[in-house]
């Protein structure tokens, strides 16, 4: 455990982290949102936990927030299909030293056009920033869970790298 | 001796003593560069990479260490403080003193779930949410929504009978009571604690809710009875295991103290 790694490159910017220039407060959606059930996200149906496939891409509205995601590996700027995501650099794992808002990500998700950080369990379930203590059985049913967490409110960026 | 008690047990000055420290950390900025800090292990430690803070063995001795660096903070500004544990096998309920106003503040509110008493409320301005996840910048909880209950003393017991540590891969998918006190196999204790919570607590900078310390305090806390009741159970693994942090291997970010220096709270803390 002595090679440097990216974990290294979070530390050396947690003085920036607890001075990166955070959003203005945002408006709420006079919509009151109602609480997600109990429990887990439901299933998509198309991938069952542990298999290890990567889920595939969605882009779809979800209460009235635009909720899409796509494996890591379509990641070419230029890359067809998601076209709001035109303006976003290279989606390429990062390189040691280079932290990026995409860093250990397997997957890409979007909500509103902003990154939700998001991993992969070794059982094939997903976690999010937002909910980080639950597991999703798909990146959808995730983003979801994100959209009804935040009621309205706008992802900022915490890692700046 | 330093001790550490039950949150129940705490006189009214205990109380205000603990709530006034915490206040003054996060005035002077101290209090955010540990929300900082935990959300940058949170993001960093993964299943199949580097992993210290969470999802791997050192979880627990990586806690301990970040416990004690906290309060000790508290205790720069307030010598006698000392981490209280919150024990959500007995306080159980939202009513709970834990959540009066004279402590860490009640329930979120319908709507918008955001805490409108106690010292942490955003009305009363020494609460602001600087590392965040979102463009909220209140407290908000929202008790036994997210997850109907907190774990039972039952649920509790069956994991501490778990004579093995950990075992591998050691990660989110391990067998042993590491991963089952974690979470993320089994009964689910500490995760669902953050979950049941609600609010910041369930996202990677959950230590903007002050209750964070005190659910820590209680895994900690379980961590040392489990140490009890298997005195022949060691820290595992022990050696060259790639991406995890052995036995004697030095943990980051403090890179001066390893599992084996934390196995023994006694040295700095013992629980009443």
């Amino acid at each position: 455990m002595s090679r440097p790694t990216r974990r290294q490159v979070l530390h050396g910017s947690a003085a920036a982290l607890a001075g990166a220039a955070l959003a203005a407060p945002v408006a709420f959606a006079d919509t009151a949102v109602a609480r997600p059930a109990a429990g887990h996200g439901h299933s998509d149906g198309h991938k069952a936990p542990g298999d290890h496939e990567m889920p595939e891409p969605f882009d779809e509205m979800y209460q009235g927030r635009h909720i899409e995601g796509w494996p890591m590996d379509e990641g070419a700027p230029e890359h067809g299909g998601h076209g709001s995501n035109a303006h976003h650099g290279g989606q390429a794992r990062p390189r040691a030293g280079q932290a990026g808002p995409h860093d250990g990500m397997d997957f890409v998700v979007r909500i509103d056009n902003d990154d939700l950080h998001v991993m992969r369990n070794a059982d094939g379930t997903w976690i999010s920033l937002v909910n980080h203590y639950e597991t999703f059985t798909t990146p959808r049913a995730l983003a979801r869970a994100a959209v009804r967490e935040l009621q309205g409110a706008d992802l900022v960026p915490v890692v700046t790298g | 001796m330093a001790v550490r008690k039950n949150q129940a047990d705490l006189t009214a000055t205990e109380k205000r003593n603990f709530i006034d420290a915490v206040l003054e950390l996060k005035r002077s900025g101290r209090y955010d560069e540990f929300i900082s800090t935990h959300n940058a292990f949170i993001i960093g430690d993964t299943d199949d990479g580097e992993r210290t803070g969470h999802r791997s063995p050192s979880f627990l001795p990586w806690h301990r260490r970040f416990l004690l660096q906290f309060e000790e903070a508290l205790q720069s500004v307030t010598p006698s403080v000392m981490l209280p544990y919150w024990d959500w096998t007995v306080d159980r309920s939202p009513r709970s003193s834990l959540w009066a106003d004279d402590f860490l503040g009640g329930d979120g509110r319908s709507g918008d779930g955001r805490v409108p008493s106690g010292p942490f409320a955003f009305s009363n301005g020494k609460w602001p949410m600087n590392i965040r996840v979102d463009g909220r910048t209140f407290l908000r909880r929202s008790l036994g929504a997210g997850v109907r209950e907190l774990p039972t003393r039952a649920e509790v017991d069956r994991v501490l009978a778990m004579s093995v540590y950990d075992a591998a891969p050691w990660n989110s998918s391990s067998d042993g009571f590491r991963n089952n006190i974690e979470g993320w196999r089994g009964p689910n204790l500490h995760n669902r604690v953050h979950v049941w919570v609600g609010g910041q607590m369930t996202t990677g900078a959950s230590p903007n809710d002050p209750v964070f310390w005190l659910h820590h305090c209680f895994i900690d806390k379980l961590w040392a009875d489990w140490q009890r009741m298997h005195p022949k159970s060691g820290y595992v693994p022990t050696g060259d295991t790639p991406d995890v942090v052995d036995l004697h291997d030095t943990m980051k970010p403090w890179n001066d103290v390893t599992p084996a220096d934390l196995l023994d709270h006694t040295k700095f803390y013992t629980y009443a």
